[in-house]
């Protein structure tokens, strides 16, 4: 058991009783004397050329307040890669989605501001579209950026090892393909941006995005603002999952129309522009090639994708090395080569979606896992404990695994879910409509590279001691965005200090407090964390120091345990201490008594010595990766593993799959607080699920999405879900702050191909193409499901 | 042309001024500053702005202001008494059942109504309650314990 009085436990959340009174802010709760509403126009065409702009009718709509386009908004490309930014603020030669935004409105009310979008006239020539990711890299097809030859906004070309060699010692080799759809992040609360200029002329926007710091360099930078000019503050978000991390038109548009207007300028998306905006995960076309030795060791992967991003690159140059690189593990694979196609189609582009890059090639790989050991004949968990990487090694793209609890995970989703007693029960032949199934998973703890090339620091974190004593004040620009940070960074300030969590604040997600790159890659807990864990041990020895000092004796002699000053070398005389803080406090009640210092004495004692007690952390990755070509995507100081069985029943007449069980192992390296590490862990299996079973979004031939709302875009309800079995395996990191990593996204790895594992566990057939409708499941049980 | 209406809110009367077509969300959130009811879709998909009309949970959005004239409102603003949690509530928090805790208005006003009508429901009559209500960050596991556990008393 662990050594610690708040680490490890089931501590409650910082931010739950604001959220369960009501009491928390979301962006749309605030409202600014004089605000304005906002109002977007978006390209009801996929691609076109746009001839002119006339929005003099809006303008002159009494109560509207400005109207801006690409005139105003200028030109200045922005993404989020700096090797390929592709878009700007407005459009102004051409749309290229259904939904692009061409101009923005503020008016004194909501129904002004969209009453004037009416108004304005955009005549446009018509361009033929492109609309399907296979084929769109093909010679003659339309092209939609100048910079995209072919459409193609990104490609990548590895080979590690020798396949070649591979397929030499291979003993059984197949070729199999997965197909998936466009999904959308479908957090609750849409995007939301209220943006204003203070009386010194800075721009501060609150949004709720993933990542403040990303976000205010490209409002800077597009509005071409000094950086330190603008503020990012992030209020309470209603989940993310990806599609929030990168800037979008809601937020250059707002800050344009306050900084126009002079007046606080709100905007909140409706659910059908969340689905027109995306940024979500893309399509994947996955088709690999795999070789297996004769005693069941992987002797080979030949990988080839191509990924429809839609309109613009967003996050994608990031998705295509991920779909990639990540096969590097979990199991030891020398020989890999991967052929990645990111092509661009008149859709909304997508980006970073929990798993980012991953998930569908995780699924196509276990699939094949499972079809390869049931051709040699072998239990498919087996085959994966045979081929699982241990701690200390390194993948065949250079990532170096300090810490593993692959076996330990699959060998508990093994056990807890009784796997041997129901393969047995299943027999050699397929059962009437009931499966199990298993896959693994595997995923990065933060991003070893900033997004921008920089030697920054990844986040800062400053915690003060409150002057008069008792309070510290954690201040971080990490987001919470539901997945518990604050909480987080709570907990390791108070077991470093030796206080309760109700001693500790934290403000975060502020452009202004500190730099933290934001809410992506899983990288806070481990990244944040130990920002924080070095600030507070900063205020620790200051506090200790300078009592030290007073009492005449050495500060290691001193430290700070549940709530007090203590001496780990015999009783100290805090007699005079004690009298001078009880001399500042004459009137008060409840006065500190007893032999040892409390911790509100030693911190106001601390601030009389020295001044304000202010201690500072910092985090970066060491340097990571080997030297090939686009060998930073995947790096990570440390990597999440999991596993993870899944048991359903199969309708055979209507094809309609339930889940029955899910029972799901992380290795989350040391669990900081552990109903939130479960709570990431089913929110995976939920939302893994949805896209296993449920999820994608829909096309007409115009490129127009024709389910864009909750009810025609279906995730799992309660109904839907059953009972969801978390399993923490913890591995003690060595790079992780008392040995945490990740489990935000990681636990999302192995969802789909268990489900997908035990369909044809229970049919005895096997389907390419996600979602699992009931009509891909029917089709499949009549052609036999090649 | 605005009608006047009364409207019981957290059984404080108001007397109110609306247009005709402003919902009981917009009346909610806007004229009464009650923003602990959240907007998910707009057009009853998701039962985030799910509140109680006299006892039965409606959703906000879908719900004009003059349809529920002389009705009583409840909002997740009325669950806490003097500052305390209900059981609901303390139930929520002690499980882990929020994250984002945007869904968790609406889902606390669905299963307030749920343990009125039925005070020890079954997981699958818990499940059936809140099927409206979508989340996207729990799986809903925690949220059906922490349900659970209300209806057990664990939480008086």
């Amino acid at each position: 058991m662990s050594n610690y009085r708040i680490l490890n436990t089931r501590a409650r959340r910082v931010d739950a009783v604001d959220k369960i009174t009501g009491r928390a802010m979301y962006t749309d709760d605030f409202q600014r004397p004089n605000m304005l509403y906002a109002a977007l126009l978006h390209s009801p065409l996929a691609h076109a050329r746009i001839l002119n702009i006339d929005t003099s009718r809006a303008e002159a709509l009494p109560g509207v307040k400005a109207v801006v386009t690409w005139r105003e908004a200028g030109t200045v490309p922005y993404g989020v890669s700096p090797a390929r930014y592709d878009e700007t603020i407005f459009c102004y030669d051409k749309v290229r989605y259904v939904g692009d935004e061409i101009a923005a409105v503020a008016a004194s009310d909501l129904d002004t501001a969209l009453e004037a979008i009416n108004l304005i006239k955009v005549n446009f020539e018509e361009l033929p579209l492109v609309l399907d990711g296979l084929t769109a890299m093909n010679d003659g097809q339309p092209r939609l950026h100048d910079q995209y030859k072919n459409n193609m906004c990104a490609e990548v070309h590895w080979h590690f090892g020798d396949i070649e060699q591979g397929r030499r010692e291979s003993h059984i080799i197949r070729t199999d393909k997965l197909t998936s759809k466009m999904q959308d992040g479908a957090f609750m609360e849409p995007q939301s941006v209220l943006a204003e200029v203070d009386a010194q002329g800075d721009l501060i926007m609150y949004s709720s995005t993933q990542a403040p710091h990303y976000v205010q360099r490209t409002l800077a930078m597009a509005l071409q603002m000094p950086l330190h000019k603008v503020r990012v503050i992030k209020p309470a978000v209603g989940g993310g999952f990806g599609p929030k991390a990168s800037c979008s038109t809601a937020e250059l548009a707002t800050c344009l129309l306050a900084m126009k207007t002079g007046r606080p300028v709100k905007i909140t998306f409706d659910r059908e522009q969340v689905f027109l905006h995306s940024r979500a995960r893309h399509q994947f076309f996955h088709t690999m090639t795999t070789g297996i030795k004769k005693d069941g060791t992987l002797s080979f992967l030949d990988h080839h994708c191509i990924l429809d991003g839609g309109a613009y690159a967003s996050f994608g140059i990031a998705t295509i090395y991920y779909a990639g690189s990540l096969l590097g593990g979990p199991y030891r694979l020398k020989n890999m080569k991967y052929d990645g196609y990111r092509v661009v189609t008149n859709k909304p582009a997508c980006g970073a979606q929990r798993g980012h890059g991953a998930v569908i090639a995780r699924a196509l790989f276990e699939v094949q896992l499972d079809r390869l050991a049931e051709e040699l004949g072998l239990d498919p968990i087996e085959l994966r404990l045979k081929n699982v990487m241990e701690a200390g090694e390194t993948t065949c793209n250079e990532l170096f695994v300090s810490s593993f609890g692959m076996r330990e995970a699959l060998e508990a989703v093994r056990d807890s879910a009784a796997w041997q007693t129901k393969r047995e029960r299943a027999g050699k032949t397929h059962r009437n409509g009931k499966g199990i199934g298993a896959a693994c998973g595997f995923f990065v703890s933060g991003a070893g590279y900033s997004i921008y090339r920089s030697r920054t620091y990844h986040c800062t974190v400053i915690t003060k001691v409150d002057e008069v004593g008792g309070g510290v004040l954690v201040q971080s620009g990490a987001a919470d965005i539901g997945q518990g940070s604050d909480t987080v960074l709570a907990m390791i300030t108070a077991e470093e200090l030796g206080i309760t969590l109700d001693d500790v604040r934290v403000v975060s997600g502020d452009s202004k407090l500190s730099v933290d790159l934001g809410a992506y890659s899983s990288r806070t807990t481990l990244m944040t964390g130990h920002a924080c864990r070095e600030a507070a041990q900063d205020v620790k020895r200051q506090i200790l120091s300078a009592i030290a000092a007073l009492l005449s004796v050495p500060p290691e002699t001193l430290d700070l345990k549940d709530g007090f000053l203590v001496s780990l070398a015999g009783p100290l005389d805090i007699s005079e201490l004690r009298r001078e803080y009880l001399r500042e406090h004459l009137g008060f009640t409840d006065l500190p008594e007893g032999p040892q210092l409390t911790f509100a004495e030693a911190g106001r004692i601390a601030f009389l010595e020295l001044g304000a007690i202010v201690g500072t952390g910092k985090y970066k990755p060491p340097p990571l990766g080997g030297s090939f070509k686009g060998a930073a995507v995947g790096t990570s100081p440390a990597f999440g593993c999991s596993a993870q069985v899944a048991e359903v029943t199969v309708d055979l007449e209507t094809g309609r799959v339930t889940v029955d069980k899910i029972t799901g192992a992380h290795d989350c390296g040391f669990a900081i607080n552990r109903t939130q590490v479960e709570g990431q862990m089913q929110g995976s299996m939920m939302m893994g699920m949805g896209e296993a079973l449920m999820e994608q979004i829909q096309y007409d031939t115009k490129g127009r999405i024709v389910n864009a709302n909750l009810a025609e875009y279906k995730i799992p309800t309660a109904l839907d879900m059953p009972h969801l079995e978390a399993i923490i395996v913890e591995s003690h990191e060595p790079h992780g702050p008392y040995g945490a990593k990740e489990v935000g996204e990681g636990a999302i790895m192995p969802v789909i191909p268990s489900i997908l594992n035990a369909i044809y566990d229970a049919t005895g057939v096997r389907i390419d193409e996600l979602p699992i409708t009931p009509e891909r499941v029917v089709a499949a049980l009549r052609t036999g499901g090649k | 042309m605005k009608k006047l209406i009364t409207l019981t809110v957290n059984g404080v009367l108001h007397e109110l001024a609306v247009e005709p077509r402003r919902t009981l969300l917009q009346v909610i959130r806007e004229d009464l500053g009650l923003t602990g009811t959240e907007k998910g879709c707009g057009i009853g998909d998701c039962g985030t702005c799910t509140v109680l009309v006299d006892g039965v949970a409606t959703f906000s959005c879908l719900t004009l202001a003059v349809q529920v004239e002389g009705c009583a409102v409840e909002t997740v603003e009325s669950l806490a008494e003097n500052g305390k949690l209900n059981a609901l509530q303390q139930a929520f928090v002690d499980h882990g059942a929020v994250q984002c805790g945007y869904c968790s208005p609406g889902m606390l006003m669905t299963s307030t109504e749920l343990l009125r009508r039925n005070p020890h429901p079954t997981e699958q009559e818990i499940r059936r309650a809140i099927s409206g209500n979508l989340c996207r960050c729990t799986g809903y596991q925690k949220i059906v314990e922490a349900i659970q556990a209300a209806a057990g008393g664990q939480h008086e």
